[in-house]
């Protein structure tokens, strides 16, 4: 904190070109770190406690500070798996672990690679968030051109936000299986309905963005509602659109991986989740989980940098 | 033009019931009830004005497809393994009340609301407590944004585990899902003030303490009430997931859970009912409470 301080001192500032360029990253990337440090940090610490019971039950108590602390650290099966430790079985089951595997002469997935596992998840996520997606819009389009579809569909859609849709998923499920479908379909169909009505009602927003007085533009230019839309709707709807998108393809994650949990099923990041518990196997629920974090980052990040993609080509001031 | 456009979609909507009924007459049945409504609604729609209208048009359209949805269940002779009929999940509703209300206080009331309120204290205790420092809410600020984007549901498996299978683990996945997202709606409102008002309370000499009470926390609560309403859902989804993982004979997630096994989907959906009413209930609370704490802001206005 102090290096920040006695860095924005105004001398500070022309030194050199780099030295700014080097001060702005600093100046964004220091707080992020102090944060992150701290949660690790508390991380450790809290491993100290958590696993303390466990050790002294093997080696007695009389245990000293010296001796307990690295032994916490580097448990079999902690209750509390520190960061290293994590990090270990991420690599583990990812980098070293190959995500395909030969068995009785084809190439199969291999269930001890958390690659594989992501995918399973994946997969339905992204197109279950692509088909809800473009329904939302639909339904949006449709919504701001006609009141009557307005006034029937949007108070429900605003309702169906406070209710813990979620808890339908697994049902979807046993009732698609019951009907013969399996696999991919079901869970992304739980991730379209989730990501739909996010969209939906940023969609309706974004479309009636546009001021009045743009509208009253396009009138005068004698536009048809089409090229309204097309023009300037649509457009202006783009920022509504992408913080929704966001929201939605986090809730189409969420979404997957519930699914896959009171049904039994084998592959998925959240079957890993559930055999995790099944076996108080802490490690491998810990890295289903940062998977879990990482593809959820990867995806809302993807969206953030498509946004920036698109709204520059359109002339937005970032 | 707009003549044409006016016979279009009934035109279309005549097409498609002619030719449903070449293939299945209860189809057709179906599909004409469906437009008939529809029409109903958008004269209505076009017609009627105000507060009525506002309230009359949602409700047609919500009871449309509940009728809807009756009709085919029993026309089609829909399996009840896979659709029952709104009817028999409201004689269930009925039925079971004692067993849903057992399931309602563990899991929304000991579950839920425990861990909502144990979240929310802590959240705004940490940006209370980060307050005066610009360098951690910097920091904060990106990580509590990221973190609120995670699956945090996941962590279910891990909280069961230490807190146990009663309520006291639910309420701990609550409390952690529900932490971020108010974090970061608190810290953003306590910086929602501006520099105008700021000075005016430096000019009356107000302490830090003051101006907290008197002006950055009034001026955080729109925020801090956002924050709240995300987490409504939140929370009862998190107390809900979390019982897949372990509970107690009762609760609404291991009833759903061990209904599925029997194929007892009435029960499952009698729950879900129980869910939504209770989600309902839970935002119409705190929007309530918004307006009555937030009634200067300028979207409670009338």
């Amino acid at each position: 904190m102090s290096e920040a301080s006695s860095l924005s001192q105004p001398q500070a500032q022309d030194i050199c070109a780099i030295c700014l360029i080097v001060r702005r990253v600093f100046d964004a990337v220091a707080p992020i770190g102090t944060v992150l440090g701290v949660i690790v940090l508390v991380w450790y610490l809290a491993c100290i406690p958590m696993n303390r019971a466990w050790i002294e039950d093997r080696a007695g108590a009389s245990q000293t500070l010296a001796e307990l602390i690295p032994a916490v650290w580097q448990q079999g099966s902690p209750v509390l798996p520190a960061p290293h430790q994590v990090g270990g079985a991420l690599w583990e089951t990812t980098i070293a672990e190959p995500p395909l595997r030969e068995r009785r002469g084809e190439l199969r997935g291999n269930p001890r690679s958390l690659i594989f596992h992501a995918y399973q998840t994946l997969a339905p996520t992204l197109l279950g968030f692509l088909v809800g997606t473009f329904a939302g819009m639909a339904l949006a389009t449709g919504i701001i051109h006609s009141r009557a579809m307005d006034l029937s569909v949007m108070p429900w859609a605003i309702a169906s936000q406070m209710v813990p849709i979620l808890a339908i998923a697994p049902m979807v499920i046993v009732v698609l299986s019951s009907l013969g479908v399996t696999g991919l379909f079901p869970k992304a169909l739980i991730s379209s309905y989730l990501s739909f009505f996010p969209v939906v009602v940023g969609m309706v927003k974004g479309l009636r963005s546009p001021s009045p007085m743009d509208m009253d533009l396009m009138r005068t230019y004698s536009a048809s509602a089409a090229q309204i839309f097309w023009k300037l709707r649509l457009p202006a709807s783009l920022p509504f659109l992408f913080a929704s998108l966001k929201v939605g393809i986090a809730a189409a994650l969420v979404g997957a991986i519930v699914a896959e949990l009171p049904t039994g099923a084998r592959f998925g990041l959240g079957a890993r989740l559930l055999t995790g518990s099944y076996y108080s196997d802490t490690l491998m629920i810990w890295s289903a989980l940062f998977m879990a974090a990482i593809c959820a980052a990867l995806l809302v990040g993807g969206l953030g940098l498509m946004e920036r993609i698109m709204l520059r080509r359109m002339g937005a001031r970032a | 033009m707009t003549r044409d456009r006016r016979y279009l979609l009934p035109g279309f909507a005549a097409v498609l019931v002619l030719s449903a009924m070449l293939l299945d007459m209860r189809l057709a049945g179906v599909l004409a009830l469906w437009f008939t409504a529809w029409a109903l609604n958008a004269w209505l729609a076009r017609n009627a004005r105000g507060a009525i209208t506002r309230f009359l048009v949602p409700t047609t359209f919500g009871a449309t497809l509940l009728v809807l949805w009756e009709i085919t269940v029993w026309t089609f002779a829909v399996s009840p393994v896979i659709l029952p009929a709104p009817s028999v999940i409201g004689a269930r509703f009925v039925a079971d009340i004692p067993i849903l209300w057992l399931d309602f206080v563990q899991t929304i009331i000991k579950g839920a609301l425990s861990g909502l309120l144990i979240g929310s204290v802590l959240a705004i205790a940490t940006a209370l407590a980060i307050d005066r420092s610009a360098f951690l809410q910097r920091g904060l600020l990106p990580v509590g944004n990221f973190l609120a984007a995670l699956p945090i549901v996941g962590t279910a498996p891990i909280l069961v585990m230490w807190f146990g299978f009663g309520w006291q683990s639910k309420a701990a996945v609550v409390a952690v899902m529900v932490f971020f997202p108010i974090l970061v709606n608190m810290v953003q409102g306590l910086k929602a003030t501006d520099r105008l008002s700021r000075d005016l309370m430096h000019t009356y000499a107000a302490s830090y303490s003051q101006s907290l009470l008197k002006l950055r926390l009034p001026a955080a609560m729109p925020f801090l009430f956002n924050g709240l309403k995300i987490s409504s859902t939140l929370a009862l989804i998190g107390a809900i997931v979390a019982e897949f993982f372990g509970s107690p004979v009762f609760g609404m997630g291991f009833r759903i859970k061990t209904s599925f096994g029997s194929f007892d989907l009435d029960l499952v959906w009698a729950e879900v009912a129980v869910a939504a009413l209770a989600g309902s209930a839970l935002y119409g609370v705190i929007a309530l409470a918004e307006r009555a704490v937030t009634f200067w802001h300028p979207a409670q206005r009338r």
